[in-house]
């Protein structure tokens, strides 16, 4: 299955585009420089053909609105830049999915904000909480009542799009001494439910706020529970698992599962282990804040074969 | 525990080094110590990602503040869940008065992979 999508791939006429695009699923990636992926997939002939039956939606993370300190003053801004790049994507994503840290301090008017801010594109947005979302005096709360609606538990889900089986989950609520990201046995229960009907083609794309996979432990960028939820996801050809909470692109593959890291739009944060440093703001040079933010467009041409996964940033 | 003289600082100084050598048996973060309350009161830094000090000393009925020097956002919840502050944003504090000895572990609510500890003497 997977080689022939590879041939698939790598029929003349798409290897231009392959150099930019890490396309996930099928084992193979490669790093792509800011935006160029996005003009090369942006032929008429593309275009059309992504119309029927293709898959195009867009992850956002991080967002941490009401933060304003040095690592970045304006978050509101770079936010606004993000979405001004969606806007500006060649194909017309079909939903958003914003992978946790929304608001920096749960406060009801940072929700507001980012509500407000993604409603301009029109799009259904798909929303999962970070632990800068969880903390309301009712752990998690306020959240819920915003943009918890078809969500099961904690604000877990799952929905189908284009042939897609979509799981997005929750590990961040209270969050224990053991120092990761956690999801629960109720929540692992329902994952095990959720996809024991479905064929084992069937593409599946998860996403959750902290890594499903260890990125550092020491700095709590893991999930303790994470191999437990993905034990039923083995069996099946192609797991695209998508996270936010590092403020940087990560990826790793496991047999079929491939994890991706993603970008904030409001600061940066240190490489995994740097020495002396902190999972905390980093503060860099002005000029160059825009090259660390950014925003992910994910895109299955024809509605078959691997995920491409464009990384683009604010730059 | 055995019963000890709690107003004699000699020996409150004797129980510390014996404490913070138990303590020293199991893991600890990093920069972990043990400190005396002499005024009454007591306070942790937040800076770093760490608690310091990891572990501090008081007797029963001080009140311990933790405030946060980092630009990152963090919070002080007890392990059993006896105790949890807001959240702390940069600058800002959150105080608990331990009424009974024993020993009180917390983590970071947000940052779960910060632990520090309270140890209560009589």
């Amino acid at each position: 299955m997977t080689k022939d999508k590879d041939l698939e791939l790598a029929e003349p006429g798409r290897r231009d585009a392959m150099k930019c695009l890490a396309w996930a699923g099928a084992g193979v990636l490669w790093t792509m420089g800011g935006g160029v992926a996005s003009s090369v997939l942006a032929t008429a002939a593309d275009a059309a053909t992504r119309k029927a039956g293709s898959l195009d939606f867009v992850q956002i993370s991080d967002t941490h609105i009401g933060f304003d300190k040095a690592a970045n003053p304006d978050t509101l801004g770079t936010m606004r830049e993000a979405i001004g790049k969606i806007k500006a994507m060649p194909v017309k994503p079909s939903f958003i999915i914003h992978t946790g840290d929304l608001t920096h301090l749960s406060k009801p008017d940072e929700f507001d904000t980012v509500d407000q801010m993604l409603k301009d594109l029109n799009l259904p947005v798909f929303y999962t909480p970070g632990e800068h979302d969880t903390l309301d005096e009712g752990g998690g709360k306020l959240f819920l009542e915003r943009f918890g609606k078809g969500t099961w538990g904690t604000g877990y889900r799952s929905f189908d799009m284009a042939g897609v089986h979509f799981i997005g989950l929750v590990n961040v609520i209270n969050l224990n001494p053991d120092g990761q990201g956690h999801l629960g046995a109720e929540q692992i229960a329902w994952l095990a439910k959720d996809v024991a009907h479905l064929s084992s083609s069937t593409p599946i794309v998860v996403y959750a706020h902290m890594p499903l996979f260890d990125a550092y432990v020491p700095w709590g960028w893991g999930t303790v529970d994470a191999q437990a939820a993905l034990a039923p996801l083995r069996r099946f050809g192609s797991v695209t698992v998508l996270n936010g909470h590092i403020h940087q692109v990560i990826a790793k593959t496991e047999g079929n599962i491939t994890f991706h890291t993603t970008r904030s739009t409001a600061y940066p944060q240190a490489k995994a282990g740097t020495p002396g440093g902190s999972p905390g703001p980093l503060k860099v040079p002005a000029d160059q804040l825009r090259s660390v933010l950014g925003v992910r467009d994910i895109t299955r041409l024809h509605g078959r074969g691997a995920l491409a996964i464009v990384d683009q940033t604010l730059a | 525990m055995p019963s000890l003289n709690p107003v004699h600082p000699v020996l409150a100084i004797a129980v510390l080094a014996v404490l913070s050598a138990a303590a020293s048996l199991s893991p600890q973060p990093r920069g972990a110590a043990a400190e005396a309350a002499t005024m009454g009161k007591a306070s942790v830094k937040i800076a770093n990602f760490d608690f310091g000090p990891a572990t501090i000393t008081v007797p029963a009925g001080t009140p311990v503040t933790w405030t946060n020097n980092d630009d990152d956002a963090h919070s002080v919840v007890a392990d059993d869940k006896a105790f949890r502050s807001a959240p702390l944003d940069t600058g800002e504090s959150y105080s608990f008065t331990f009424a009974k000895p024993g020993t009180y572990a917390y983590h970071c609510g947000l940052h779960p992979q910060m632990h520090g500890k309270v140890i209560v003497t009589r």
